[in-house]
């Protein structure tokens, strides 16, 4: 038995090839592993094909251009039967998207509060902070959804005597709200707005570079928001300050006029709110107790205050932490959103599931789910991982 | 020479109480007038809510199992948990023989408690698993023993939740185990797909997994040969759940320093010897409440295969409901029932998995 291992100090390796090498060993390993992977997809490949052939299934996404044949309960663009599938399922996903964007920036702020509220000095708010994370976070979103959907259904008074609430009127029908009439006045407040965030962000570097020069700092957040707001207020009034709004009335069977949300959407939305809150506080509370207290008992040393402290010192830090725990939150909550299918709430995954008991085209449904999702949580993954990368500890 | 006479100094006030209920009270709801006005807000806010829930939940709630009463109370009825409770728990499981579900879903919840005990971590416990199941699978399934055959569509409730949970983070384990060590294999082949099996399975939502489950997989098997659904539900939830694992146990994996994987390659111990006396020991040890936490939320999930027709708790409580116009108006403390046991179960494993934190990480101590 000879050592192959033992070259001379000076002399680099020589590389001979071996049959005993771990690089000769590792790719027949992977060969193999390949081999095997590719064996099996084309072996369940063909018995589908087989299978569709024998129960006379016909494939392919050609069904997309057909009529759909059924109604969508809600959407935000005007869809009816006759027209084709590709249309259902855009309505579908822009449904999926609207809950899903709505319900993130909700469960940001409220499990922020929750998380912040477990280090607050009064004792009935941690103790409320630390009953609500416990408790929603240990029953099934599934079930919360059900329930919520439930009280909405079932609690409510009937659409014909609602619930009012100044302009709002709650009722098994879902909520009704006053919307503003679109006019001139509302495009030149936008316009204005626009004029504001630039105007903001002009005044953001100039006052970042008299704080280099000078030292004394200026406002950077409630200024801006000042200089935004006044810009838009003076757009809305220089387009004529239309003050019409079209407000929900009591009609005699249904509440007419104004913008509604259904139970459904409602519902959905309020069970993945609470539900994700809870994990978002979890997250939260991690990331400031991962900031040593050092690093604040040192900033209110140099003469921080403590507001100054939490946005200069402490939140930069804990956001390294918060960020990535956060953003997969975020994924499972518009992952969470595909339970819509139980409460009736038009989701792509409910558009889908009605398309393959109409067309019986299964593998394409499910295909299509399976894409939508995947690009959003590939895309969010990738930014995720980048992150991952910069900002995790270098080990040569 | 004036003579001194003795004077009193004030007596100094007593020192502030640090100790006991009041001095409690006073610093943590009453310290500033922040936190009083907090305290008098949020106290306001309960008393005006708390009363009316009492009133609901217990004062005016009926306790008898009529739904004519039940009709006319202005309480909460849980009457209907007390009527229909063994349909909630049992679903559609022939009710002569409840007892069966009962006996062995009480054998498969000992067996579980029994491998949560540190002093039973011992080789016997494997026999006594695989010793478990059988007896397990021949009092659920029947057919032998003179026992009636309950075919696995039967299989329901608690029983199934309980079953379908169980088995899916025992088997999902090793899978996540071998997953993660691939994605930090040298070969590149296989870490890239390692890789994409995990990011595949965690971009989807388990609906999806379990549709395909219910609905390509019978399409993908060869023609004559058919997988029982319970089955192949279970194997959905086991790979959607291993990938989550997964990147779990990889967490652990890159916290090991490499100087301790160089070390273990100097004293010339092999890739699986290094893996599993070096890594895998400190490795697991340190991803215990993430572990922990991935089996909550498959106990959670299981909830999910009410959607594809299999009727376990969720399932069976809304068809005990559904099918009783009597009762049908009181789904909503049906619902509390069943949220109360869900909750009973994973917060007793989210305590069971503080506990084991400390007793795994027990050497770090000083």
């Amino acid at each position: 038995m000879s050592d192959p291992s033992t070259p001379s100090s000076s002399a680099p390796p020589q590389k001979t090839f071996s049959w005993r090498s771990q690089a000769f060993r590792a790719l027949v390993y992977q060969c193999v592993a390949v081999l095997v992977i590719a064996l099996a997809v084309f072996y369940l490949a063909n018995n589908t094909a087989t299978n569709m052939r024998a129960r006379g299934i016909q494939s392919g996404f050609d069904f997309l251009t057909g009529a759909a044949g059924f109604d969508i309960g809600e959407s935000l663009f005007a869809f009816d039967s006759g027209e084709p599938y590709w249309r259902a399922y855009l309505v579908g996903m822009t449904n999926t998207l609207r809950v899903a964007v709505v319900g993130i920036l909700l469960t940001t702020l409220w499990g922020t509060l929750i998380g912040v509220g477990r280090f607050s000095r009064n004792a009935l708010v941690r103790g409320l902070c630390v009953a609500y994370v416990e408790l929603f976070r240990n029953i099934p979103v599934l079930l919360q959804l059900l329930m919520w959907y439930l009280l909405f259904t079932e609690v409510l008074p009937a659409s014909t005597e609602p619930w009012v609430l100044g302009p709002l009127f709650l009722s098994k029908g879902g909520l009704n709200f006053p919307i503003p009439v679109w006019a001139t006045g509302q495009l030149w407040a936008v316009w204005g707005a626009v004029a504001g965030l630039l105007a903001a962000w002009a005044y953001r570097r100039y006052a970042l570079r008299a704080f280099e020069q000078t030292g004394h700092s200026k406002s950077m957040f409630w200024a801006p928001l000042a200089i935004i707001l006044a810009c838009s207020v003076l757009g809305w009034v220089l387009g004529g300050a239309p003050m019409e709004v079209n407000a929900p009335v009591q009609g005699e069977f249904a509440i007419e006029n104004g913008g509604s949300l259904t139970p459904e959407f409602l519902a959905l939305l309020l069970g993945l709110t609470v539900y994700t809150a809870a994990f978002v506080a979890e997250v939260v509370r991690g990331g400031i107790q991962a900031v040593a207290t050092g690093q604040a008992e040192a900033a209110s040393a140099l003469g921080l205050g403590r507001g100054q402290t939490m946005r200069l010192v402490m939140l930069p830090q804990a956001l390294r932490v918060i960020i990535p725990p956060m953003t997969n939150q975020y994924l499972n909550l518009t992952k969470n959103s595909s339970l819509a299918v139980a409460i009736g709430y038009p989701d792509v995954v409910s558009i889908a599931n009605t398309a393959i008991n109409q067309t019986g085209r299964a593998v394409e449904c499910i295909a299509i789910i399976m894409l939508v999702y995947l690009s959003t949580s590939l895309f969010t993954s990738i930014l995720m991982n980048w992150y991952n990368a910069r900002a995790a500890i270098k080990e040569r | 020479m004036s003579a001194q006479t003795f004077q009193t100094i004030a007596p100094r006030p007593a020192p502030v109480q640090t100790e006991g209920v009041l001095a409690w009270v006073k610093s943590n709801l009453f310290n500033d007038w922040k936190t009083a006005l907090g305290t008098a807000v949020i106290g306001a806010v309960l008393l005006a809510l708390l009363p009316p829930l009492y009133r609901w939940a217990i004062a005016n709630a009926v306790w008898v199992a009529d739904s004519d009463v039940c009709h006319a109370a202005s309480g909460a009825c849980w009457g209907v948990v007390r009527e229909k409770f063994r349909f909630i728990i049992f679903g559609r499981y022939p009710f002569e023989e409840h007892w069966r579900a009962l006996l062995s879903t009480t054998v498969l919840l000992a067996l579980i408690i029994t491998s949560c005990i540190r002093a039973c971590w011992k080789p016997w416990l494997a026999a006594m698993w695989v010793a478990g199941l059988a007896l397990y699978f021949c009092l659920m399934r029947g057919g032998v023993l003179g026992l009636p055959r309950v075919d696995t569509d039967l299989w329901s409730g608690l029983p199934l939740t309980i079953l379908l949970a169980s088995l899916s983070m025992t088997m999902a384990f090793p899978i996540a185990l071998c997953i993660a060590l691939g994605r930090r294999s040298g070969m590149p082949a296989i870490r890239s797909l390692c890789t994409v099996y995990v990011e595949l399975i965690r971009g989807v939502p388990l609906i999806s997994v379990l549709f395909m489950a219910s609905f390509m997989f019978p399409l993908l098997m060869p023609q004559g040969f058919s997988i029982d659904v319970l089955v192949r539900v279970l194997a959905g939830i086991t790979l959607f759940a291993a990938a989550y694992m997964a990147e779990v146990i990889r967490g652990g994996l890159q916290a090991i320093p490499k100087g301790q994987i160089e070390a273990a390659a100097t004293l010339g111990l092999s890739y699986w010897q290094t893996q599993r006396k070096i890594v895998l020991p400190q490795a697991l040890a340190m991803v215990v409440p993430g572990v922990m936490n991935s089996f909550i939320s498959t106990f959670k999930d299981t909830s999910l295969v009410a959607i594809v027709s299999l009727y376990e708790l969720t399932g069976a409580m809304g068809m005990a409901m559904n099918a009783d116009a009597n009762w049908r108006p009181f789904r909503i403390e049906g619902y509390l029932f069943i949220a109360l046991i869900y909750f009973v179960f994973c917060f007793s494993m989210s305590r069971y998995s503080l506990w084991i934190e400390k007793q795994v990480n027990k050497s770090k101590l000083r």
